[in-house]
């Protein structure tokens, strides 16, 4: 292994102090990082431990009823918190639907946000990759692409953002805190990862040495906890990233939709907030008609980088599902296999 | 021998009830609790660590490396290149040996696949030598990387497998697809797979003198310990391989590879013991796979649905510099009565690792075609699937007519259908629903595997307490040989297992054999059953001219061992323990040896396979084409079940393997460059628990005579056989999509909604 220094803050202000300094990178969970050292993928002068801060792994409710998430509390924490899972359960069953039950006890939640995608061309130091490398190209354009972007992509860079949990995030208005060498600031988590255009590393809108010290999500996003699903289509019952995924919250007057809240994960480079097919949905009726024109108008602009056309259809096919289970309510229980659209055995009480 | 001349029925003696009972692994509390020590486990003193640093271009030469960058990083002692590659006594372009491959050990700057070792890096801790072998940032001079049939080299081989015709033909087959009313005709494709065992290759190394140990997982321990010593102009007797357990195997321990080599030379080369360890991506390309295929099928089949003719073509991918291909095609051979039977196999070259034999090689993928095909067929003639194999059911071996030692395969079907609930299943697709919707479909598939045997040798030890030692160099991988192999020793010995000491997983006792083939519990077990047998005829013979014995005399009766004492045959009343036999004639101990021998007269008369039917139920998402396995049955006959706890668990496995190969497997590699690009278990999909179907193993009786004196068939392969194709059929009756590329994918089944 390379060597690298290794410092670990007192303070938030020391880490960013730290962390401003170029080459270096936080770490907490290392879930990610420390694969991507190991592969060589990238390879920090210096890693500014994170994870004994203090004070940045509290859930936390605040007083106008939105809940604050400190950045260091761990995956499995959070979707265990049985208040999260009332009023937010989608995004309860989107941290369960990922990676496996040991990494979610040591993935943090800032990890989940700032984690790198899992096209295998960023992670093979061999062959071109802008998001890596600036400049060199994109050898996933004419490769392996089947699980690639089908919105938002260029043609520099076409990798998909891999989260779970980000995509009902995004659709509950989730924001991030971050302090840096200018202070503290908000920025929406649906802005966080900037599209790539031809500047795909550029990953996120951080400023250099800036950290994620918490995420709030608003109390107006309960108001769908009622009808709200996080579906995953992936090729293993666990231990595998999505191929798509949606999110899917609906606030109902009888049988029209007051609210509509849709994301979609593992289609572009961030999670994608379907904005123009909630406005599709809101103020009419709950329909599969109306769910089939959204999905429609949520993927009017999606186009195949490769050969993924199948993903295309296949996100409006899980976005009309996740629409389906919502309208029929959020379940009871936990599904047996969260995320999953196979109904649960009946009986099973399984985390996968 | 005519088949007109019946074989002898030998009347091999039974007694003793140790085999057959369900005993756990008696290596099973050490392996939970961590003190089983696995190769790269020992750390002796003066342990120096290798890396290999491998290619990431799959043809061309290496132009430069950055030697002087890697000996600058603190803790590298040394770079081998093929600069300054120590000499090998054995030229490794040269096969050594059956199961000798040409492998890749620095001999020249060539590089002929991705991941290939391009130098070794030799340091004093791990991360140093990773971190070594990174500097190195070879320079290559590149050359367009055959990646698949566009521009791969087809040839015609000399052999497939381990040494099978490319070509076997029975019949007339143009006269067979004359009499045809129907002609199925499909093609298929199968992907690379890597065995992934769980614990990597590995090796530690240590020289004494002209002396060699290596602490290693191996298959095949005596067979490996001579190609070893080849490799280094060493007698074999002064190498000891030390392998007491591996963590899997299937296929890949089996046969020597470059990057253990290396580490051994640089063991002697550097005088200090040397561990390698190969990373999970390092172990895509030079320690083995199952090479694609390509696969062509043609059924012939009259009005009543019975086979005309059956022409399986399978083109199978290899290297540039080696010669094994799948063989595929020769799963048709013996499955099922058909009057013309062609199986034809070509290679094509290809700038990849040389691939391997890999569990149930050639069957897998073959059957998996086979069993899609005969699905194929069984609609076109109207006919339930199971019916159909029925109606062409194989009376005597296809092609050669001899009989079976054994074949229970009707029970099997019979046994399997009836657990499952076969009876009823609708002939057309998309019939069945569940409570909620889903798609549900039922395939089934026939699964065979031949009995091969390997030579192995035995010894056993009866000790003056009546206890006994057992020895031979077997491999247990996870299977349960530890077990097994003990409880016939035991047998034979009669005496309860607990009162066997069984030596094994070392080179310098016995030669096993091969723990391959799904062979290794009926050969090493013959030679331990023969040499229980040997010792125990020694020991009645001391007793027999005793006068001082019970059993004087006894010598024309015969004696029969159990319980730890010989009685007469005759009078079991009469009786005298191992214990007072051996102080009476004042022995400290008394050996026995025994080897693998069978009847070659019956060899020769009868076939003989391992039969069983598997059938699968699957539910699809109409919407999503997602696919889960929701239930599996497999029915099986293996002659006689030494532990059916452990039968039992190597058919679970088998059956799993399949799920894997149906729905998730596949190595994926960049058409352009040839590196796989998932070579890690994040991306290279198996099944996780949740993948894993309900599972039904059923154990069907079978009583061979013939096959070996103990009866023993083969259970460790055959799990797979007939798995593929019954989830692949169960897939296509839940949505009427006939994918013929495995693994089947979501896009193949997104088409209808």
């Amino acid at each position: 292994m390379n060597r690298f220094d290794y410092i670990r803050p007192a303070s938030v202000a020391e880490a960013v102090a730290a962390a401003t300094q170029p080459g270096s990178a936080y770490l907490a969970g290392g879930t990610n990082l420390v694969d991507l050292m190991k592969g060589g993928a990238l390879r920090p002068d210096c890693l500014v431990d994170i994870s004994r801060l203090p004070g940045l792994d509290r859930i936390e409710w605040l007083a106008d009823g939105g809940l604050r998430i400190g950045a260091l509390v761990r995956n499995a924490d959070l979707a265990h918190d049985a208040l999260v899972q009332a009023r937010f359960p989608a995004v309860s069953e989107a941290l369960l639907s990922g990676a496996s039950a040991q990494l979610r006890n040591v993935a943090t939640l800032g990890g989940n946000l700032l984690q790198q995608t899992r096209c295998p061309y960023f992670y093979d130091t061999a062959s071109a990759c802008n998001r890596r490398a600036p400049g060199s190209g994109c050898d996933a354009l004419q490769g392996e692409n089947r699980s690639h972007a089908v919105l938002g992509w260029s043609d520099h860079c076409i990798a998909t953002h891999p989260s779970d949990l980000c995509v009902p995030l995004v659709a509950l208005d989730a924001v991030i805190e971050v302090q840096g060498p200018q202070g503290s600031r908000g920025i929406p988590l649906e802005t966080l990862h900037p599209l790539p255009g031809d500047t795909p590393h550029l990953e996120t809108m951080l400023s250099p040495g800036e950290l994620i010290t918490a995420v709030r999500i608003p109390a107006e996003a309960i108001a769908v906890a009622g009808h709200a699903r996080y579906l995953k289509v992936r090729e293993r019952t666990s231990f595998a990233f999505a191929l798509v995924s949606a999110a899917a919250g609906l606030e109902l007057d009888g049988g029209v939709i007051r609210k509509a809240r849709l994301a979609l994960g593992g289609v572009a480079a961030r999670p994608w907030r379907a904005r123009v097919a909630e406005a599709a949905l809101e103020g009419g009726p709950a329909t599969a008609e109306a769910f089939a024109r959204a999905a429609e108008a949520a993927l009017a602009d999606a186009r195949p980088s490769g050969d993924n056309a199948f993903k295309i259809e296949l996100a409006r096919r899980i976005l009309i599902r996740a629409l389906q289970e919502a309208l029929a309510g959020t379940p009871e229980q936990r599904p047996a296999l969260p995320a999953s659209p196979f109904a649960p055995p009946s009986g099973a009480r399984h985390v996968a | 021998m005519s088949l007109e001349t019946p074989a002898p029925l030998t009347p091999y003696p039974r007694h003793g009830s140790n085999s057959g009972q369900p005993i756990s692994r008696r290596d099973g509390e050490l392996k939970v609790t961590g003190q089983a020590t696995y190769a790269a486990d020992n750390h002796p003193p003066g342990l120096l660590y290798a890396v290999t640093a491998v290619s990431s271009i799959a043809r061309g030469r290496v132009a430069a490396l950055d030697v002087a960058a890697a000996k600058a990083h603190p803790g590298v002692v040394e770079v081998i290149t093929p600069a300054n590659r120590p000499p090998l006594s054995h030229d490794p372009d040269v096969k050594l040996g059956m199961f000798g491959f040409r492998i890749e050990v620095l001999q020249d700057d060539k590089v002929r696949y991705a991941n290939q070792p391009i130098a070794l890096v030799l340091a004093e801790s791990l991360e140093a030598a990773v971190e070594g072998a990174a500097l190195l940032r070879p320079r290559y001079e590149v050359e367009p990387a055959r990646t698949g049939l566009g521009n791969g080299d087809r040839y015609a081989p000399a052999a497939v497998g381990v040494g099978a015709p490319p070509r076997t033909a029975f019949g007339d087959l143009d006269a067979g697809f004359a009499a045809a009313d129907q002609v199925i005709e499909a093609e298929f494709t199968t992907p690379a797979q890597f065995h992934n065992a769980m614990e990597p290759h590995a090796v530690v190394a240590q020289w004494d003198g002209d002396h060699l140990t290596l602490d290693m997982p191996n298959q095949a321990l005596v067979m490996s310990r001579e190609a070893y010593a080849a490799y280094f102009g060493v007698p074999g007797e002064n190498v000891l391989i030390r392998s007491p357990f591996l963590g899997g195997g299937f296929g890949s321990k089996a046969i020597l590879n470059g990057p253990q080599i290396l580490a051994i030379l640089a063991a002697r080369h550097m005088r200090r013991p040397v561990k390698l360890v190969l990373s999970r991506a390092q172990m895509y390309g030079p320690v083995g796979h199952r090479g694609r295929t390509w696969q062509t099928l043609r059924l012939g089949v009259d009005g009543e649905g019975r086979l005309t003719a059956m022409h399986h073509h399978s083109l199978a991918a290899t290297s540039s510099f080696e010669d094994f291909l799948e063989p595929a095609a020769n799963a048709s051979l013996h499955a099922y009565a058909s009057p013309a039977i062609l199986s034809q196999t070509e290679g094509l070259r290809l700038d990849i690792g040389t691939p391997g034999p890999m569990r149930a090689p050639g069957e897998a993928s073959g059957s998996a075609a086979l069993e899609v095909a005969m699905d194929e067929a069984a609609l076109a003639c109207g006919m339930d699937p199971l019916a159909f194999r029925l109606k062409n059911f194989a009376e005597t071996e296809p092609g050669t007519g001899r009989p079976y030692s054994s074949n229970a395969l009707r029970e099997c079907y019979a046994e399997g259908a009836k657990a499952f609930g076969w009876a009823g299943r609708p002939l057309q697709p998309r019939q069945m629903r569940d409570k909620d919707g889903l798609l549900v479909g039922w395939g089934m598939g026939t699964a065979l595997f031949p009995c091969p045997h390997f030579p192995a040798e035995a010894r056993a030890t009866l000790r003056a307490d009546g206890t006994a030692l057992v020895e031979t160099a077997g491999v247990d991988m996870g299977q349960g040989a530890w077990t097994a192999l003990a409880q016939i020793a035991a047998e034979a010995l009669g005496l309860d297992p607990e009162q066997v000491e069984f030596r094994s997983g070392v080179s310098d006792l016995p030669d096993a054999g091969v723990a391959g083939g799904s062979g290794h519990t009926a050969s090493a077990g013959l030679a331990l059953h023969n040499a229980g047998q040997n010792v125990i005829a020694r020991l009645a013979e001391l007793a027999g001219a005793d006068p001082a014995s019970p059993l004087f005399g006894a010598g024309n009766i015969g004696v029969v061992a159990k319980g730890g004492r010989l009685h007469r045959r005759d009078d079991e009343g009469r009786s005298e323990s191992y214990a007072d036999i051996l102080a009476r004639t004042g022995q400290t101990e008394l050996v026995g040896t025994g080897r693998m021998a069978r009847d070659e007269e019956a060899v020769q008369a009868w076939a003989m396979y391992s039969h069983g039917a598997v059938f699968a139920e699957v539910k699809v998402d109409p919407d999503l084409g997602m696919v889960r396995a929701t239930r599996l049955v497999g029915a099986f006959a293996a002659g006689r079940i030494i532990n059916p706890k452990l039968v039992r668990s190597q058919y679970y496995g088998g059956m799993i393997w399949g799920v894997s190969f149906a729905l998730q497997e596949a190595a994926i590699a960049d058409p352009r460059t040839g590196r796989i690009m998932n070579a890690d278990l994040a991306e290279y999909r198996i099944p996780v628990n949740a993948d894993v179907p309900s599972l039904e193993a059923i154990l069907v009786p079978e009583d061979d005579r013939y096959v070996n004196p103990l009866g023993v068939k083969g259970v460790g392969e055959i799990g797979i056989t007939g798995t593929v194709g019954a989830i692949a059929n169960a897939v296509w009756h839940a949505t009427g999509v006939r994918v013929r590329r495995f693994p089947i994918q979501i896009e193949d089944l997104l088409g209808g909604g």
